[in-house]
């Protein structure tokens, strides 16, 4: 058995670490202003880019895929050529990764700030991107089974399972949530629509979590625990067990996102069901890793590297009972669009994450760059400082989440609605000072740990190419009686075949019946399509990224009737490509708006919210007045609309723009009565209302909720 | 894209999540026996295999 010779690629694992951490300070500051923005509006700067409709998303993308992106592809580049004792398959399509990856990330930052969204949370970036993402992707997948099938390692360790079905499950969902009908370069629309898009989108938007936050993650910790630790994980047969576990359950838990919606029923119990489930493979991880380090507590006490480790698991091992137990109707009923599920996202990002993540970048720099890191005491500073910022976000958004989801719901002993919105959102000012001074602490952490590394890397000298030698790997016969799962592990091919064969189980089940079966959504034949000035003005309320304070879902809840309207039906958004029915109130559900106010209304409110909601902290949005629409757009919407499958007149993409005319021609004409609208259209320069972005979506959310509204005394505002 | 409806409505649709429990459970009862009954010699070499080299 000769000794090959043969060196890993640390350039690479720079690379990618350089990127984590850069995104990672980049992705916090983000998170930072936006929390800042809900307790301070002023923040929002009056500018279109920094309105937190337009940052949130930027938050999300920078952390999400800009950090823990490139925090997996750091780890996997690092860990997959140790334990495969070979070296990274191809240099070149690292090179072609790294760039590619970044890119997509500095053009998907900018084209958020530019308004270009499609309006669906965690799958923003519009259609050129989201090729780019595939094909990087499928780079990154090559790369990653090409270094696998050249490994000397005959056994495929756990943490390359994870990697495996990461990868194969990420790819089926971003392609199958992409599914978009483009219209112009940056412009596409949903091919699914309302209750179908909701659905693929949570099926997606959970799986995300699962797939790109949780399994590569998992991977991660099996290799550099034991690592840490120096000692072998706890238990390898439940690494099995809750692995495939983990992987067929994680996907049915989509629809827990959308309880007590118009979803069908069965689908949210087949979500709830599963969510309660998940508790046991997900605590396999948390068990599988703490227990690895029975006997060697006091090591804990001494490497911050472990503490930052342990913190990690145990937030996972948190996260992964709170999101079950969010789970369940009835305490969803409470917690859903309420900070409280802010708090349980950044108990898992901030913890399992953030600290993962720190934890791999103290231990590795240092390693590769032949050196100690420069700094213990900085190192332990950032632990306590990050954890502290943990307790401080999290402990205030749960006081947050159930004083407002409390008084949404509290009545006067005469039956009245005791609050209005804006008394609820001014009621937790003070928990988003408390949080923002949380993500301080944390992104101070964050910053120590910037100059540690720096420190650290200007002392040691880099190893580029780091020596090994490995036999080369004997081909292992098939014999019988040898353990089923070795049969497994020898093939890669087949790990991906099965991955994905369990993965996809869970999502055809729940997805394939809403679009076959007519009775999951029934149709309402008042139900109308949106008129070209309401599709445009749709199209503005997604590019300014309302739905991330404004919900358009109302639950069959007492108190959610008398303050809203009627329920949301499911019929009723069969022409909402894409939906919007939102994950958060921080500002309250439009879904009944529609004729509850003046058109002037709307104008003031958007130009200047306080003018009629005192305290508001919703940002100004007056560029709405000096912007206009493209009518030029009008055709190519309305026929792809037709398309998928919005029933206007054959040929009417030719007369929309006159529909558009009369319609914007009648708001205007409305607005202009007003003294004051003239006065700020005065002052802002505008000579025609008509064309304005503000007319259509006045237009629009005079329409949302309307088709089906009875006509009653009740739908005086309850505000 | 206009998602025709193929069928008015698929009979019984409620079998085919209770089929794919049961087909789960059982992959799961069989992946539980055999992890139990693997050596432990494969699985202590399994579980060494990040601790096999030299940092």
């Amino acid at each position: 058995m000769q000794l090959e010779r043969f060196s890993y690629d640390n350039k690479i694992v720079k690379w990618f670490a350089t990127a984590t951490i850069v995104w990672g300070v980049v992705g916090f500051l983000a998170g930072l202003l936006i929390a800042l923005q809900l307790a301070f509006p002023a923040l929002n700067f009056d500018w279109a880019p920094t309105t937190f409709g337009r940052m949130r998303p930027v938050h999300t993308n920078a952390v999400i895929f800009a950090f823990v992106g490139n925090g997996i592809f750091m780890g996997v580049y690092y860990s997959l050529q140790r334990l495969c004792k070979a070296r990274l398959y191809s240099d070149l399509l690292g090179k072609i990764h790294f760039w590619g990856w970044q890119l997509i990330i500095v053009f998907g930052a900018l084209s958020l700030w530019m308004g270009y969204t499609t309006g669906k949370e965690y799958a923003e970036l519009e259609w050129p991107l989201d090729i780019a993402i595939t094909l990087i992707w499928v780079v990154f997948g090559v790369n990653m089974f090409g270094t696998i099938l050249k490994r000397r390692e005959g056994h495929l360790y756990v943490a390359i399972w994870f990697y495996i079905a990461t990868w194969v499950t990420v790819a089926m969902l971003h392609i199958v949530n992409s599914m978009e009908l483009p219209i112009e370069f940056m412009k596409s629309y949903s091919w699914y629509a309302g209750v179908q898009d909701a659905l693929v989108q949570w099926w997606y938007g959970h799986n995300a979590v699962a797939f790109f936050l949780t399994t590569p993650y998992l991977g991660l910790m099996y290799y550099f625990l034991p690592k840490a630790a120096n000692r072998p994980v706890y238990s390898y047969r439940l690494s099995i067990i809750h692995f495939w576990a983990l992987i067929f359950i994680y996907i049915w838990a989509g629809p827990h996102h959308l309880l007590y919606t118009a979803l069908p029923d069965w689908a949210q119990s087949l979500g709830v069901v599963f969510s309660v489930m998940l508790i046991a493979p997900s605590w396999g991880g948390m068990i599988n890793g703490l227990l690895t380090l029975r006997g060697a507590w006091d090591r804990v006490r001494e490497d911050a590297v472990l503490k930052f480790m342990v913190v990690a698991i145990t937030a996972y091992g948190m996260a992964t009972f709170e999101g079950p137990m969010l789970s369940l109707k009835n305490v969803n009923a409470i917690s859903h669009f309420s900070d409280w599920t802010i708090a349980h996202v950044h108990v898992g990002a901030l913890g399992w994450n953030g600290f993962l993540t720190f934890a791999v970048l103290y231990w590795l720099i240092p390693r590769m760059w032949r050196t100690e890191l420069y700094s213990k005491s900085l190192a332990n500073a950032h632990f306590w400082l990050g954890t502290l910022g943990i307790v401080f976000y999290a402990v205030p958004m749960y006081w947050a989440g159930f004083t407002q989801a409390l008084n949404w719901k509290a009545f006067t002993p005469e039956g009245q609605l005791q609050y209005s919105f804006l008394d609820t959102v001014n009621m937790i000012a003070p928990m988003y000072m408390l949080r923002s001074l949380g993500g301080l602490l944390y992104l101070t952490g964050a910053i120590l740990m910037v100059v540690n590394i720096w420190k650290t890397v200007k002392k040691g000298e880099f190893q580029a190419e780091e020596e090994a030698e490995a036999p080369a790997l004997v081909k292992i016969e098939a014999h019988k009686g040898e353990h089923w799962h070795r049969f497994i592990e020898r093939k890669p091919l087949q790990m991906l075949f099965w991955s994905l064969v369990m993965v996809a189980i869970g999502g055809a089940i729940e997805l394939i019946p809403t679009f076959l079966v007519k009775e999951n959504i029934p149709t309402i034949s008042a139900v109308k399509p949106y008129s070209p000035l309401e599709l445009h003005g749709r199209d503005i309320y997604i590019s300014e990224g309302c739905y991330t304070c404004h919900s358009q879902m109302v639950r069959p809840f007492r108190d959610e009737v008398v303050r809203y309207g009627e329920y949301s039906k499911a019929g009723e958004f069969v022409y909402d490509h894409p939906f919007q029915w939102g994950s958060k109130r921080t500002g309250p559900d439009l879904a009944r708006v529609g004729g509850k106010y003046p058109n002037s209304w709307h104008f003031n409110h958007m130009y200047a919210p306080t003018s009629t909601s005192p305290k508001s902290i919703m940002p100004r949005y007056t560029w709405l007045l000096t912007t206009g629409i493209d009518i030029m757009r009008t055709p190519k919407m309305i026929k792809a609309m037709q398309t998928l499958g919005v029933p206007y007149e054959s040929g009417y993409h030719n007369r929309a723009n006159g529909d558009l005319d009369i319609q914007a021609g009648a708001i205007a004409a409305d607005l202009m009565k007003e003294k004051e609208i003239k006065q700020i259209m005065e002052f802002e320069g505008v000579k025609e209302l008509r064309y304005t972005k503000m007319v259509a979506l006045i237009a629009y959310l005079q329409r949302i909720g309307t088709d089906i509204k009875t006509v009653s005394a009740d739908a005086k505002p309850v505000h | 894209m206009k998602f025709i409806n193929y069928l008015k409505s698929i009979q019984d649709v409620r079998v085919y999540p209770m089929v794919s429990l049961i087909i789960f459970t059982a992959i799961f009862l069989v992946v539980l026996m055999y992890a139990f009954k693997a050596s432990k010699n494969y699985i202590d070499q399994a579980k060494q295999i990040p601790l096999n080299d030299e940092k």
